[in-house]
């Protein structure tokens, strides 16, 4: 795709541009720097805002920071609390991981399309894709550790038969197993493929789409960008709530024994 | 688009900071809100009993003042009853004590009139003897006809 972005030119070659991710490495082992820089950037700042957060955490009455931190906690312990009926310390720290992280790899759509890759440009940085949930490689990598968690949950909770049988004996029976296998491997990976694709192809359709906003000539730009900006407000929100939900939501099916 | 190893680089980032979260923000953070919970929870059960308590010493109060105010009436209808009583009782005195004076004055004019008739009648006597003598000059001898002055002057009183 790189290569197609150096040939292409005008309005193709301009988002061909803005959706290539800088990289570095051949076939496999391609590492796409942007994506890993500002998720690590934007993980770091949620880290270091929570941090001081409990850092300066007392039961009086709250600083702002605190405030704000503790809302976030609630917000977060009431949706587990809601779905997850277990008990568990990882799910409710991991549903708010996955929330603020989430939340701060979409807001990244919110900056102007131009202004990063240009300040990119200036120190010699050729493509710049700002937006990590644009890339599939992030949201895989979120929604297949989730996997792993379910499939680990699965095991410790029912233990390994009993995750087999679960796998093999229902809903049909012993007597269709090869056809409850199949229904239940499809059910399994349809998780954390609907999960990275969701976030995946929201945030792209809309990062592709504030680019074609920036295309038009600069009079109309506003009209459109605005009204589009405030409702990705909502929809960046949405779709990090959404994740940590059904993340949420299918670790309390892996707890769940029949 | 293609999957590559970022993958796996997103993965070790976002394992840590789930980790990272785990050990050293949420515990903090969720004890911090459940002890402010709980004093809350205490703070408004204090409240509630204190307002309770207060209830309860209102009504007390109440009480108090209500027997207080019986006690005062009582005591009041007590001293008004033990006034009238006094005035009555003085009343009655003071017409016993009347009673008395206007006896003793009734006595004493009595015993003046009384008085004053004996002196009268004495002098009427001495009088009568008087004129008897010098109508009668020395004929009369006193010691003679002392019974018949001494009858006349008892017809006089």
């Amino acid at each position: 795709m790189a290569t197609e972005a150096h040939a292409a030119e005008g309005a193709t070659g301009y988002i061909i541009h803005h959706l290539t991710p800088l990289s570095v490495g051949e076939g496999f082992w391609t590492l796409h720097i942007d994506t890993l820089f500002f998720s690590v950037v934007l993980g770091g700042l949620f880290v270091w805002f929570f941090k001081t957060a409990a850092e300066k955490a007392t039961a009086g009455v709250p600083g702002l920071v605190q405030s704000f931190a503790e809302m976030l906690i609630e917000f977060v312990d009431t949706q587990v609390k809601d779905s997850f009926h277990g008990h568990s310390k990882l799910i409710a720290p991991l549903a708010l991981t996955i929330f603020c992280w989430i939340f701060l790899w979409n807001f990244m759509d919110l900056f102007p399309v131009d202004i990063l890759p240009l300040i990119g440009s200036l120190m010699g940085v050729e493509y710049l894709r700002v937006v990590p949930s644009t890339d599939l490689n992030a949201t895989f990598a979120m929604s297949i550790s989730v996997f792993f968690l379910i499939i680990f949950y699965s095991i410790k909770i029912k233990g390994a038969w009993g995750f087999t049988k679960e796998l093999t004996l229902q809903p049909f029976g012993i007597w269709l197993l090869p056809f409850n296998l199949l229904l239940k491997l499809v059910e399994e990976f349809a998780k954390p493929i609907s999960l990275a694709l969701r976030l995946f192809g929201n945030l792209y359709a809309g990062e592709l789409i504030f680019i074609l906003i920036a295309l038009l000539p600069w009079y109309i730009q506003p009209v459109l960008s605005f009204p589009w900006a405030i409702f990705h407000i909502l929809i960046i929100t949405l779709q990090a709530f959404i994740f940590m939900v059904l993340t949420i939501v299918y670790l309390s099916m892996a707890h769940e024994d029949h | 688009m293609s999957i590559n190893a970022t993958l796996i680089g997103q993965m070790i980032t976002f394992a840590l900071l789930v980790w990272f979260t785990m050990k050293y923000i949420w515990p903090p953070l969720f004890d911090s809100l459940e002890e402010r919970r709980k004093k809350i929870a205490e703070g408004l059960a204090a409240a509630e009993k204190g307002q309770e308590a207060m209830h309860l010493a209102e009504k007390k109060a109440k009480n108090v003042l209500k027997e207080a105010k019986e006690q005062s009436s009582e005591i009041v209808n007590m001293a008004q009853k033990r006034a009238s009583e006094i005035v009555e009782e003085s009343k009655e005195n003071a017409k016993k004590e009347s009673d008395r004076l206007i006896l003793a004055a009734q006595a004493q004019i009595e015993q003046q009139i009384q008085q004053a008739k004996e002196s009268l009648r004495q002098e009427v006597a001495t009088l009568a003897l008087n004129a008897a003598e010098q109508i009668l000059g020395a004929e009369i001898d006193y010691a003679k006809h002392q019974d018949i002055i001494s009858k006349v002057s008892n017809q006089l009183g």
